[in-house]
């Protein structure tokens, strides 16, 4: 990786030191504690799935159950009366799935004898473990069948129709028009569920429900349109909001390649509760860890919400806590993609000059890291003609400091979700600019103490400063005093803190212990 | 009567630019089939200057077409809500000591599942938008945000407890008509509890119009490019208007 803006190597490891600082304390509340969404998370990884008559999925099912039966049964974690049952009753896992959609209680049978209970356990790990790795496997067989037949960077579309089928159609044309990454962008209001629905959906309100038959239908949809065009198109989801780990599990088993997670983002602009959130998401990460799964950070949402000339330093802040609790959750540098976006309003004199050295910085202070690099949106108007315009100038910014991962923008951003059009015309714009511009990265250097190398500078320094004041008072104390994205989120306020469950003496999660030990990452141990 | 068609290079040459998409292949049946549809809707001539596959089965084009409807200029009457004639911050404070003589409360908030804080924001908080200062700043003002995903029924509680004087609703998304189904609900648990005369109520969002927010049982929609002064002109001329009948 060229250095071009002479950052001071010190500087930046002293803001990495400030943020493991910061995520230390947050990494020891984690450890103590789990959640019905972390619970329900492992009972899909043991294989629970489907849904009563009124549309309850299991998971939840056997979580309400257990802790209807007796309120410390979680401590132990929920997978022991799972496990249970299904030893007691002999049945196999679908068996029991349809039982209990069917009105069966887990928690109605005593407890039967721990040795059993962990070997069908571990038998169920196994299982999991398999099919999760099979996915990475045949994601790595086929990114290196076909490799290089990717755009660099990767050009990522959303779809959003509501509908599956209808997504189907328009993530095909978006694939075959030259997107190498679908996102299937969720409903409103899906962040605030505390379930993850079940089966194929048709009605959504500016995105389409995360299911895990949704999932399975777009990633064989995707599939088959790689084997045609000869190129990995990857498949990408959110896993955000009071279901992250749930929906980090369903991604695993159905090989998505890319997962939104934040550690901050359901905490912010969510309003979902802080403890929940650092608890929720680091399961959900060890999950995307495992799976080889990318994760996209939420950078943008700062800048979106706030001035993003003036707040710029809270992406770069971001970025290294985001960096750091992937770190504890055993994600490799290679699959954080990191956020940061092109948001400055587009009348500043020397805007351009200001995105440039803010991407090139993050270029450089992860340089092994598969940046994720979105548009402008936040200035983008009714005018199509100069939100193309604007589009264009983003495209080249990301190709001129090598970033990994691109979201495409849309003319149409500041009217309603994309018209199929609309993504033809964004990768056709990008294409032209990124093929057109090929060798510049490479050839071009910066003005000694110029425009840019001087932003970037400014820039780490703030940084390096709103870190301290962040390490003086804790990162709880932070986030509930606003000094993020200018919001304050009481400590117990938010939604889902009645979810948290404070692990027990005898907290058993075999599903856990077997990622901490995959990934080489340490996490509580329970008594047993 | 003053006749209008669109200008191209001369007037009332009438010419339009068209893109769209149509579900069949790229081609030269594709492209006919787009030329004729344009004509369809009543433009006299048609050229298809670009077309271009989307995927197997969908293509793009850009067209130019030539009309000949006109419409009289004189007879159009505007949705927009009248933003000519309001006051600065400085005149609102005046007007409201003049006329209210007390502090006047309002309470904005982002409502149902929506969770677009920036509009709101842009309203209601101190440092405002675009060089127009925000509800927080006026003297005379007390402003309470209470910020996205807000139900409606804690708006109309808080509304209630504070004895708020005027109600802000944002919407933003509006897919599948959301924002309707929201701005009515408000509406009708207002009148539910019978103090939909209690407040001045005011809809906004990049897609809310004057006419719309009118229909639904709001006083006033406000939509892109509004700023507080706006807002607050309104709200404070709409209150002693109450007064006075
Ligand atoms: C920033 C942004 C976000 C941020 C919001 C951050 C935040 N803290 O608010 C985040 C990332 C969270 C977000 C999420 C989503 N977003 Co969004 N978002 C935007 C974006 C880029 C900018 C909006 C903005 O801030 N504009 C600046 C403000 C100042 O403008 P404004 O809201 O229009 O407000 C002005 C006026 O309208 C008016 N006004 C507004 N409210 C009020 C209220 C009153 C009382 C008055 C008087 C005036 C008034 O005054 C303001 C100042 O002039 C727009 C695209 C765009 N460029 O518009 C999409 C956009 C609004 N989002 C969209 C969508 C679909 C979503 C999601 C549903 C996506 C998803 N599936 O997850 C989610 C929504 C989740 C939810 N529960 O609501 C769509 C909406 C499409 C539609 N018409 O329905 C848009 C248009 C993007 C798109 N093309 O798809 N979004």
């Amino acid at each position: 990786m060229q250095n071009k803006l002479h950052l001071s190597a010190e500087r930046v490891a002293y803001a990495r030191r400030l943020a493991e600082k910061i995520a230390e304390p947050v990494a020891r509340f984690i450890d103590g504690h789990s959640s019905m969404t972390v619970e329900r998370a492992t009972l899909r990884l043991a294989g629970a799935d489907g849904a009563n008559p009124d549309g309850v999925p299991v998971p939840n099912l056997v979580v309400d159950q257990v802790r209807a039966a007796d309120p410390s049964f979680l401590e132990d974690g929920v997978l022991l009366r799972y496990v249970n049952a299904l030893v007691k009753s002999g049945s196999t896992v679908a068996e029991l799935n349809a039982k209990i959609a069917a009105g069966f209680d887990v928690s109605s049978l005593p407890l039967g004898e721990r040795a059993a209970i962990e070997r069908k356990a571990a038998e169920l790990v196994d299982r999991a473990a398999e099919r999760i790795r099979g996915n990475r496997e045949r994601r790595e067989a086929k990114r290196s069948e076909w490799a290089g037949k990717n755009n660099d960077p990767l050009l990522y579309l959303i779809v959003a129709t509501g509908n599956i089928y209808e997504d189907v159609k328009q993530a095909t044309a978006a694939a075959e028009q030259g997107a190498d990454v679908i996102a299937v962008i969720r409903t409103t209001a899906q962040s605030l569920l505390d379930y993850v629905p079940y089966g194929a959906t048709t009605e959504g309100f500016g995105g389409t429900y995360a299911t895990q038959e949704n999932f399975r239908i777009m990633r064989a949809a995707l599939d088959e349109v790689a084997e045609r065009q000869k190129r990995y198109i990857l498949l990408t989801n959110y896993a955000s909001g009071l279901c992250m780990p749930e929906i980090a599990a369903m991604g695993a088993l159905e090989r998505l390649d890319m997962m939104l997670n934040d550690s901050m983002y359901g905490i912010l602009f969510r309003d979902i509760n802080m403890y929940r959130t650092f608890v929720d998401q680091k399961f959900s990460r060890m999950i995307n860890a495992y799976a080889g799964i990318i994760i996209n950070t939420g950078e943008d949402n700062y800048l979106t919400t706030s001035d993003a000339y003036e707040k710029a330093y809270t992406v770069l802040a971001s970025q290294l806590l985001n960096e750091r609790f992937g770190f504890q959750a055993g994600l490799p540098p290679k699959l954080l993609g990191l956020g940061h976006a092109f948001e400055m309003d587009p009348t500043i004199r020397n805007g351009f000059l200001y995105e440039l050295a803010q991407a090139q910085m993050a270029r450089e202070i992860f340089p092994e890291h598969p940046l994720k690099y979105m548009p402008p949106t936040k200035f983008m108007s009714g005018d199509i003609f100069k939100g193309l315009a604007m589009n264009t100038m983003f495209n080249f910014v990301s190709k001129a400091t090598n970033q990994g991962i691109h979201l495409l923008g849309m003319l149409t951003e500041a009217i309603h979700t994309p018209f199929m059009m609309d993504r033809f015309l964004a990768v056709d714009n990008a294409k032209y600019v990124m093929n057109n511009m090929e060798g510049f990265a490479d050839d071009v250097e910066f003005k000694k103490g110029g425009v840019v190398m001087t932003r970037a500078r400014e820039v780490l320094d703030q940084t390096i400063a709103f870190l301290e004041e962040v390490g003086g008072m804790g990162l709880f104390d932070a986030i509930e005093r606003g000094l993020f994205a200018e919001v304050k989120r009481p400590k117990d306020g938010g939604k889902g803190l009645e979810g948290l469950i404070k692990k027990g003496p005898t907290y058993w999660n075999p599903f856990e212990e077997r990622l901490e030990r995959e990934l080489g990452i340490s996490g509580a141990k329970g008594g047993n | 009567m003053r006749v209008v068609r669109p200008y191209g290079d001369t007037l009332d040459d009438g010419k339009v630019q068209l893109s769209f998409t149509l579900p069949v292949p790229d081609g030269a049946k594709g492209r006919e089939a787009a030329r004729k549809l344009v004509l369809s809707w009543g433009f006299k001539d048609c050229e298809v200057t670009h077309s271009h596959p989307l995927s197997a089965d969908f293509s793009f084009y850009v067209a130019y077409g030539k009309t000949e409807a006109s419409i009289d200029y004189d007879s159009v009457v505007a949705d927009e809500a009248e933003s000519d004639g309001s006051m600065d911050m400085d005149g609102v404070n005046a007007f409201i000591r003049e006329h209210i003589g007390r502090k006047v409360v309002i309470v904005g908030a982002c409502t149902g599942f929506d969770a677009h804080t920036v509009g709101i924001d842009a309203i209601m908080n101190m440092k405002g938008y675009n060089h127009h200062y925000g509800l927080e700043r006026y003297p005379m003002v007390e402003a309470y945000n209470l910020g996205a995903q807000v139900p409606n029924e804690k708006l109309i509680e808080f509304a209630a407890k504070v004895k708020a004087d005027a109600i802000l609703v944002s919407q933003v998304v509006t897919q599948k008509d959301v924002h309707l189904r929201n701005l009515a609900e408000l509406v009708e648990l207002l009148e539910a509890r019978g103090e939909r005369r209690k407040y001045v109520l005011v809809a906004g969002g990049p897609r809310i119009g004057n006419k719309l927010a009118v229909e639904l049982g709001y006083d006033v929609g406000f939509g892109k490019g509004s700023y507080a002064d706006h807002v607050a002109s309104f709200v404070v001329r709409k209150m002693v208007e109450r007064q006075r009948s």
